[in-house]
Order: C-alpha cells, then sequence, then structure tokens
C-alpha cells in the first residue's frame, strides 16, 4: 500500500532538484551536493520497489485523466523497476564523474547542464514506469527535449548542427509515435501496456499490422540506434563525455531498446508479431546493423565516435534478442541492457578522462597512454574485453544467452551475426588497447592520472562488469529478475 | 435572475464600456485603458460563470425585448457559443492589460479611441457568437470588422495600407456572406438558425440552398483567412501595432471559424453539406494546404510577427480541418485547439510586443543570446509556448494535436494524418531557429555575450499576462481531459 507512491516520487526527485541546482548555480559545490542526493534518493526508491518486482509484482498508479479514457498512470512493473535500476544506479556514478568533468574541462554553463542532466533522469525513469503509450509519449518527448540543451552545450558550430540533427531525428520520431499510439487506440481501444499484447483475438489485415509496425520502429529505432535511422548517435558525441557515457550509452538509448520491449512485448504480443511474421524485419534490421555498424566502427579514428558505432552494434544485439521471440533469446536481450550499459559507460568515463586530461581524441594519438593512466586504462581493456564478450566480464553472459535464444528459434544465421560481431569488437577495440599498453607514447611527460572523481568511478563501473559477470545475481537479483520477465511474455 | 439574462449581460457589458471609455477618455485620457480592462475583466467573468451555468443547467435562449422568434432577435447561449465566448474574453482581458505600455510607446495619446475601438471590436465578435439570427450575425460581423479595420491600420507606415486592403477583401467576403443569408431567407422565410435548420433537411437539394451555402463558406473563408482567402492576414498582422495584433489574431479568426462550425454543423448539418458536392472535404483539403503553406512560409520568415502570422495561417488549419472531419474526436481537437491556440498565439504575439517595446524590433536575425538574460521571463514564456505550438506533451498543443489525429484515423484520412504529422515538424523548424538564437551563442556572427548583459525586463503588466498563458498552456495540458469530455458533449450528432 505504501509503496503506491514510489514510482511517482523516484520520478518527481530529480525534476524537483532542478530547482534547488538552478537556485545554487553560484555555489557549485552546494549544486552538486543537490544533484547526488536526489541520485542517491532517486536510487533508494527505486530499490525498494525491487523485492516486489523479483516476485513478479506491479506498482500501480493512477494519477489522473491525461485524455477521455487514458490515464496518467504509472505501473512500476518487473521490466520497468530492471530498467529503472540500471538508468537511476549509473546516474550516480555519472555524478561524481561529472562533477571531475566538467571542472577539470572548464565547462561553461555547468548549472544548465547539471538541471539538464536532473530532467534526463526523471523522462528515463519515468519511460520505465509508463504504464502506457501515452504516459510513455510524455516521457519520451521530455527526454528529447532535456538532452537536447545537453547536445549543443558546448555551443560550437559542430554542437549545433548535431543539435540539429538530433532534434530532427528525435522529433520525427516522436510524431511517429504518436501516430502509432493513435492507430492502436483506434484498432484496439487501449494504450496499457499489457503482457501478451493489445492484439490478441482481433483480425487485422496484414497491412495494416505492417504499417503500426513500421511507424512504432520508426518511432523507437531512432533511439534504439537501428539502422538506418542511427544518425544522430556519432553526431551527438559533440556533446560533453558524460553525457555521452549516461545518455547515449545508458539512458537515451536504451529508453529506445526498452520501448522496443515494450513495442513487442507489451502492445503487439510476442505471439501476435510472430502469426504475423513482423518480428524478421526486425532480425534483418538488428542482424545488419550489427555487423555494419561494427564495420564502421573500424574506420573511425576519433575514439568516442568509435564508441558510438560500437553502441550502435550493442544496441541491435538487444533488439535481436527481442526479435528472436524466444525466451532466451528475450532474456539474452534484457540482460545485455544491464551488461552493455556498465562496460559502455566505462568506456565512455575512460574516453572522457582521456581527453580531460592529455586533451587527446583521436586513437591514432593514445600511444602509450597505459603508461601515465593506468587505472584509466586497465578499466577500458575491461570493458573492451567484455564488449568483445570475453568471459568472465558481464558481456560473455548476455551473449551466451542470446545465442541460446537463436538456437532455441533454430535460427542459425542470427547466432553466426554474434560470433562475426564478437571478432570485429574485438578488431576494433583491442588496436586501441595495443597502442595505449605496448606502443611508445610521446608528449606524456608529466601526466599523470586524472582527477579522483573520474577515475574512481570508472574503475568502480570496471569493477562492477567483472562482479556481474562472475555473479550475474550479486547485485539485486538482475539474473533472475531478467529471466522472470522474459518469461512472462511468453 | 442574471443567468436567463446572462447572454445580453456579455454583449451589453461592451457597449457600456465603449460609452465609459470616451467620457471619461476625454477628461483623462490615461484612464482609458484601465476602463477597457475592467469592462473586459466584467465580461469574461460573465462568461466564465456564463459556461459553468451552462454546465450544470444547459443552454440559454435570450429573446430581445421579449419577443420570441422568428419575429424577434435571440441569443443562443449554448455550448458551442459559451466556449467561445468564454476563451475570446478571457485572452482578451489579458491582452488588454498587456496593451498599456505598447499604447504609450506606440499611440500615445490615442488611448481613448484606441481603446474604445477595442471595446466595440468585442462587443462585434460576442454578438457574431451569441446571436441565434444569420443577419443580426451579419450586423455584428461589420461592427467588428469595422473597428477591426481602424485597430489595424495603427501601426507601422505600411498599416493603414495593409489594413486598407483588408479592408476591401474582408468587406466582400461580408457581402457574400450577406448575399448567402439573402438566398436562404428567400428560400426558408426566416434568419433565425434553429428555426432554418429544421427547415433545411426538407431543401437539401434545392440549389439556391447550395449557393447560399458556397457563398456564406466563401464569404466566412475569407474572414477566417481559410486558405487561399489568407492574403490579406499577412500584412495586416505585421505592421499594425503590437497591441492590436495580439487582440486580433489569437480570437478574430477563432470568431470566423465558429461561424463555419454553426453553419456546417448545425445550421445545415454535415449531411446536407455534403448533399451535393462533398463541400466539406473541400473546405478539409484547403486546410491541409494552408496547415502547409502557413508553415512553409513562416520557416522563410525573418521577422517575428510576420512569422507568427504566417503561422497563424497554418493553425486555423488545423481548426477547419477538425471541423472537416465531422467525428466527435475531429470536433473535439479543433475546439481543444480553438483554445490552446488562442493562448500560444496571444502570448506568443505578446512576447513580440514586449521584445519591440524593449528592442525596437522584432528581426529574428538580430535576436541574440543576451535575450536570455535581459528577459528571462519572456523568453521563458515563449519557450513554453513554441513548444506547445510544436506539439510535445504534456503541454496544451500536443493534446489538440492527438485529437485531431485520432479524428483523422477514425475517417481512414491518412492524408490529413500527414500533414498534421508533417506541420509539426515544420513548426519544430521556425520555432527550434530561434530557440537556438535565443539561449546560446552563434558563433558565426560576433554578438554579444550574454554575461555582458544585465536583467532588464519588460514590465509587470507584460510579464503576468504572458507568464499566466505559459502557465495556462500547461494547465490545459494535464486538465484536457475534462475540457474534451465537455466538448465531446457539445457535438452536434
Amino acid at each position: 500500500m505504501t509503496l503506491t507512491y514510489i514510482p511517482l516520487l523516484a520520478i518527481l526527485v530529480s525534476l524537483v532538484a532542478v530547482i534547488p541546482i538552478m537556485l545554487s548555480s553560484k555555489k557549485p559545490n552546494l549544486r552538486e551536493f543537490w544533484t547526488i542526493l536526489a541520485g542517491v534518493v532517486k536510487f533508494g526508491l527505486v530499490l525498494t520497489l525491487l523485492p516486489g518486482a523479483i516476485e513478479g509484482r506491479s506498482v500501480e498508479l493512477h494519477l489522473m485523466d491525461l485524455a477521455p479514457g487514458i490515464p496518467l498512470a504509472l505501473n512500476a512493473d518487473p521490466l520497468g523497476v530492471y530498467f529503472a535500476i540500471i538508468a537511476s544506479g549509473l546516474w550516480i556514478f555519472t555524478s561524481f564523474y561529472s562533477i571531475g568533468y566538467v571542472r577539470g574541462a572548464g565547462e561553461h554553463k555547468q548549472t544548465r547542464y547539471f538541471a539538464s542532466f536532473a530532467i534526463c533522469l526523471s523522462a528515463t525513469i519515468g519511460i520505465a514506469f509508463s504504464a502506457n503509450l501515452v504516459t510513455f509519449i510524455l516521457f519520451y518527448e521530455m527526454l528529447t527535449i532535456a538532452t537536447y540543451p545537453l547536445v549543443i552545450h558546448n555551443e560550437k558550430k559542430e554542437a549545433i548542427q548535431a543539435g540539429r540533427k538530433y532534434l530532427a531525428f528525435t522529433l520525427t520520431a516522436g510524431l511517429l509515435l504518436v501516430a502509432a499510439s493513435a492507430l492502436v487506440y483506434h484498432y484496439t481501444g487501449s494504450v496499457e501496456f499489457t503482457p501478451g499484447g493489445l492484439f490478441t483475438g482481433l483480425e487485422l489485415p496484414h497491412t495494416t499490422m505492417l504499417v503500426i509496425f513500421i511507424l512504432f520502429l520508426g518511432a523507437v529505432g531512432v533511439k534504439a540506434g537501428i539502422m538506418p535511422i542511427h544518425g544522430w548517435l556519432p553526431a551527438a558525441m559533440a556533446a560533453p563525455t558524460p553525457v555521452s557515457a549516461l545518455l547515449h550509452a545508458v539512458a537515451v538509448v536504451k529508453s529506445g531498446v526498452f520501448a522496443v520491449i515494450r513495442v513487442v512485448g507489451y502492445v503487439f504480443g510476442t505471439d501476435v508479431l510472430g502469426a504475423y511474421g513482423l518480428n524478421d524485419i526486425l532480425i534483418v534490421l538488428a542482424g545488419s546493423t550489427i555487423i555494419l555498424a561494427s564495420l564502421i566502427a573500424f574506420a573511425q579514428d576519433n575514439l568516442k565516435r568509435r564508441l558510438a558505432y560500437s553502441t550502435v552494434g550493442h544496441l541491435s544485439y538487444i533488439v535481436l534478442g527481442v526479435a528472436l521471440l524466444t525466451p532466451l533469446g528475450m532474456q539474452g536481450g534484457i540482460m545485455h541492457i544491464a551488461a552493455h550499459a556498465t562496460m559502455k559507460i566505462t568506456l565512455f568515463f575512460c574516453a572522457g578522462a582521456i581527453y580531460v586530461n592529455l586533451h587527446r581524441t583521436e586513437i591514432s594519438n593514445l600511444n602509450g597512454i597505459a603508461k601515465v593512466m593506468p587505472w584509466t586504462m586497465a578499466a577500458f581493456t575491461v570493458g573492451s574485453l567484455g564488449l568483445a564478450g570475453v568471459p568472465p566480464i558481464n558481456g560473455f553472459f548476455s551473449k551466451w544467452y542470446l545465442a541460446l535464444g537463436s538456437l532455441e528459434g533454430d535460427m542459425l544465421i542470427p547466432m553466426f551475426i554474434l560470433i562475426i560481431s564478437g571478432l570485429l569488437n574485438a578488431g576494433y577495440f583491442f588496436p586501441i588497447i595495443h597502442r595505449a599498453y605496448f606502443k611508445k607514447g610521446e608528449g606524456l611527460e608529466g601526466y599523470g592520472e586524472a582527477s579522483p572523481l573520474m577515475v574512481v568511478p570508472l574503475v568502480l563501473t570496471a569493477i562492477l562488469s567483472i562482479l556481474f559477470g562472475l555473479f550475474p545475481n550479486l547485485f539485486f537479483g538482475l539474473f533472475d529478475l531478467a529471466n522472470s520477465i522474459a518469461l512472462s511474455l511468453f | 435572475m442574471i443567468e436567463s439574462h446572462l447572454p445580453a449581460y456579455i454583449a451589453l457589458t461592451f457597449v457600456l464600456f465603449s460609452l465609459l471609455i470616451p467620457a471619461f477618455g476625454i477628461w483623462r485620457n490615461e484612464l482609458s485603458q484601465p476602463i477597457a480592462v475592467l469592462g473586459s475583466g466584467i465580461a469574461a467573468a460573465l462568461s466564465l460563470y456564463g459556461f459553468i451555468n451552462y454546465l450544470s443547467d444547459g443552454a440559454i435562449r435570450y429573446y430581445f425585448g421579449g419577443w420570441e422568434p422568428p419575429i424577434g432577435i435571440e441569443f443562443v447561449y449554448d455550448g458551442l457559443s459559451g466556449f467561445f465566448v468564454m476563451v475570446i474574453n478571457v485572452v482578451a482581458f489579458f491582452v488588454l492589460i498587456h496593451s498599456h505600455h505598447i499604447g504609450k510607446r506606440e499611440f500615445p495619446g490615442k488611448e481613448m479611441p484606441y481603446y474604445t475601438l477595442a471595446m466595440l471590436m468585442m462587443l462585434g465578435f460576442n454578438g457574431m457568437i451569441l446571436t441565434g439570427d444569420l443577419f443580426n450575425l451579419y450586423v455584428f460581423l461589420e461592427i467588428s470588422s469595422l473597428s477591426g479595420y481602424a485597430l489595424l491600420s495603427i501601426g507601422n507606415k505600411p498599416a493603414p495600407y495593409a489594413a486598407f486592403r483588408y479592408l476591401i477583401i474582408g468587406t466582400f467576403g461580408g457581402t457574400l456572406y450577406l448575399l448567402g443569408v439573402g438566398f436562404l431567407y428567400t428560400v426558408t422565410g426566416t434568419l433565425n438558425i434553429i428555426d432554418m435548420s429544421a427547415m433545411l433537411p426538407q431543401l437539401f437539394d434545392n440549389n439556391a440552398v447550395f449557393v447560399a451555402l458556397i457563398l456564406m463558406i466563401v464569404g466566412i473563408g475569407v474572414k477566417a483567412a481559410l486558405f487561399p482567402l489568407h492574403g490579406w492576414l499577412p500584412d495586416a498582422y505585421t505592421y499594425a501595432s503590437s497591441s492590436s495584433t495580439a487582440l486580433i489574431a489569437p480570437i478574430g479568426t477563432k470568431v470566423a471559424a465558429y461561424i463555419l462550425f454553426r453553419i456546417v454543423l448545425w445550421l445545415f448539418g454535415i449531411e446536407i453539406t455534403d448533399a451535393i458536392a462533398p463541400l466539406s472535404t473541400i473546405i478539409g483539403v484547403l486546410a491541409a494546404i494552408g496547415i502547409l503553406y502557413g508553415s512553409i512560409m513562416a520557416i522563410a520568415q525573418t521577422e517575428l510577427k510576420r512569422m507568427l502570422a504566417y503561422s497563424s495561417v497554418s493553425q486555423i488549419g488545423y481548426i477547419i480541418m477538425g471541423l472537416s472531419l465531422a467525428n466527435p474526436w475531429g470536433f473535439a481537437g479543433a475546439l481543444l485547439h480553438v483554445l490552446n491556440h488562442a493562448v500560444m498565439k496571444a502570448c506568443l504575439f505578446m512576447v513580440s510586443g514586449q521584445l519591440r517595446l524593449k528592442e525596437g524590433h522584432s528581426d529574428i536575425s538580430r535576436f541574440d543570446d543576451s535575450y536570455r538574460k535581459k528577459y528571462p521571463w519572456t523568453m521563458a514564456a515563449f519557450t513554453i509556448s513554441a513548444i506547445s505550438m510544436v506539439g510535445l506533451p504534456p503541454l496544451a498543443g500536443f493534446f489538440s494535436k492527438w485529437y485531431l489525429v485520432l479524428g483523422t484515423i477514425d475517417n481512414s484520412n491518412w492524408l490529413f494524418l500527414a500533414v498534421i504529422l508533417i506541420s509539426s515538424l515544420l513548426n519544430a523548424v521556425y520555432f527550434f531557429r530561434i530557440l537556438e538564437k535565443v539561449y546560446m551563442k552563434n558563433p558565426v556572427s560576433g554578438q554579444k555575450e550574454a554575461s555582458d548583459a544585465t536583467r532588464d525586463e519588460a514590465p509587470w503588466s507584460m510579464i503576468i499576462p504572458t507568464s499566466v498563458f505559459a502557465l495556462g498552456l500547461i494547465i490545459i495540458g494535464f486538465a484536457n481531459a475534462v475540457i474534451v469530455s465537455v466538448l465531446l458533449g457539445i457535438y452536434p450528432l
């Protein structure tokens, strides 16, 4: 009973924190205190929902009507709690890291930065807990708008162009989502996320279902970075690195793949989607994205851009796992949300530390830096190995389940794609490690590690990646949670 | 007791105050504006009370002098007229508060005639909405138009020319309407709307009725700036005084849209409207073209007021498209958009007035990021209205779009659906372009650093109305379910 308002509070905490953050713009330490406080409180609130989620219970709250018959409703179901834990947990790391980053890099308009960040987190948790499509749209668009000031943060020409590109992609996606949701409402009379979907028992023509599915695909595919509508993501690397780390590796893009799961499992329903054969589209798109993104990543000399394309590829792992429409594949996809989050945030943190400390952004300039930044590069190595799927780092397990999922569905091609992609990942990450450890660097005299505010978070996320790999259930029972969510959808 | 006379009181308030303003204004010119604010405040309060009263007690038919129609003239205060009267009077009240400083700058010493004209125009608007008689409607149309022309001619150098052009086109439109009324009168022998609507179903294939309908739609289409009859609007709105534009732009075209609603859905009904030719589809297609045309032209403008004027052409298209769908969702979406657009556009035009007052221009190419420091409240209101215009939740603009989208899907009208979605993107283009300039430094031009600028906000009499409207957009967004359930109840079929 007392839990009812917790999802709402978890959303509001960081939104309310915006006010003290803005008011203490002249006192940076106080301002950052509010950010950290909001992060910890938010994470704590989400954690209280966890025991219920593990038992498969949901916390529902109807606030008011958004439109006649469509409530502004929250539903902290297991999937939502799973996503909320990852996003809010990693926000705490990112907050500390951000403080080190913006101060180290001497960024301007720091208040706007921290305020926007807090709003983004509210929107992300709102996305996690939305009970229906219209509530979801509300938070999805809120995330779009709140991310914009972060993308254009440095206000250079390149950043403003990236911002325009970002808005063009995401606003179009938002409109497609409106159209798709309205069509769902028209045909089914409901927009509420329901395990098993809304279309059961309706005999709609194949074309209608195809149109609705493609609209949804465009709507959620942009944030999920599915090719060919991934273009904003590499461009958005113009943002400060903590933004890339949390938003473009965790919150925003994971909202996209989270939306894919919601659409597949809770709007269409896995049975209906399979019956109409619509998941094949998703498999083909995700499969080709995985391979293409990995190949493009090879060609990038800019470290953040290489990470961005790696992100595009790994997001499609999750989409692929979902599209297989098998319990094990779904579980692998859901696990990869957490796995990729911890590893990719580590890698971005490393890229930011290198930039702030050495002012280097290109991979060809990273020769020998492991000597001066041993901790950073150790963490980087852990993240890269994990993304390549080397056990015991947590990327291995999710990939294992994805492979099992494709075998369960009697599909060999997705499994080969996973194997090839693992090799490609190794191919584009290991040269970086090789350069850092084994090539002789120049101009590194007098440099040491970046500030502890940056190094400690990135080492912690790297350790987290290993611990999750060794003991998937150690923290918060995330493995069991992913397992029960996947089973509930079939 | 007051309830039964309410429709008359609302109109009479404006009659009374249009006399009070000259009476006091001759003595003390600076009293004109406060008196006008008082008058429109009373009217706004009466119409709010009237709408609440309508919700509990139903419609009021008020016979002037006790003469029953068809002999006498009646005012009809039903859901549709009540809603429109409420919207325009509340918006006008805030805009008149806002006009104080603009008046002192843009037409000093002429406040007395200005506010008298404003009261007369509001009388015309209210009369058009409330009257139940087609010829009486024409009389009020002329009252509002003549005072509107005069108000629009106060402004820049080209303003009289633009207003004169509007006068010619507008009079032409009014005459077409009158001709249509004449045709209907010869066929039915009545001018009362309720009376006539009972007779028209027997005359559905009568050519005179058909011609009358077309004449009325075209005539009112001019007033509503329905594409391609919108030519007068951009010039008239751009060159007029900021306070005239802020007063007329949000509500003038809405009143014309109201008449179209009344004619198409109440007087004729959608079956008779479409009996001989698919008129509702034609109106809808014109509205759709207008939506895209207005948005594209708005992108091409470099002057804020002119951009907003073209944006109005586009937005009126949403309302008329919703009408043409002739289904409950489209209807509710259109009426919600009447409210939303009145609030948004009033807020945006008031912001342009504030910029003109403080900067002396509203030329987008000269905007820079010092505005963010100088006018934090003004720009916050602008941002909220702009985001609402783009149609992002939870602001009001999203929801009218949502209901219109539902309406197009109910009619399987995929073309209109695409138009609504594309137009939202175009809106985003022309509004984010400004937000970009105001909130961040432009690396191309060597503009002032925002940190140099100090706060130089517009006076509170301007900040409060814009802030109230910006806040209103958030409230309407969250409360729209309540509003829309009422609006769905008004739908006549």
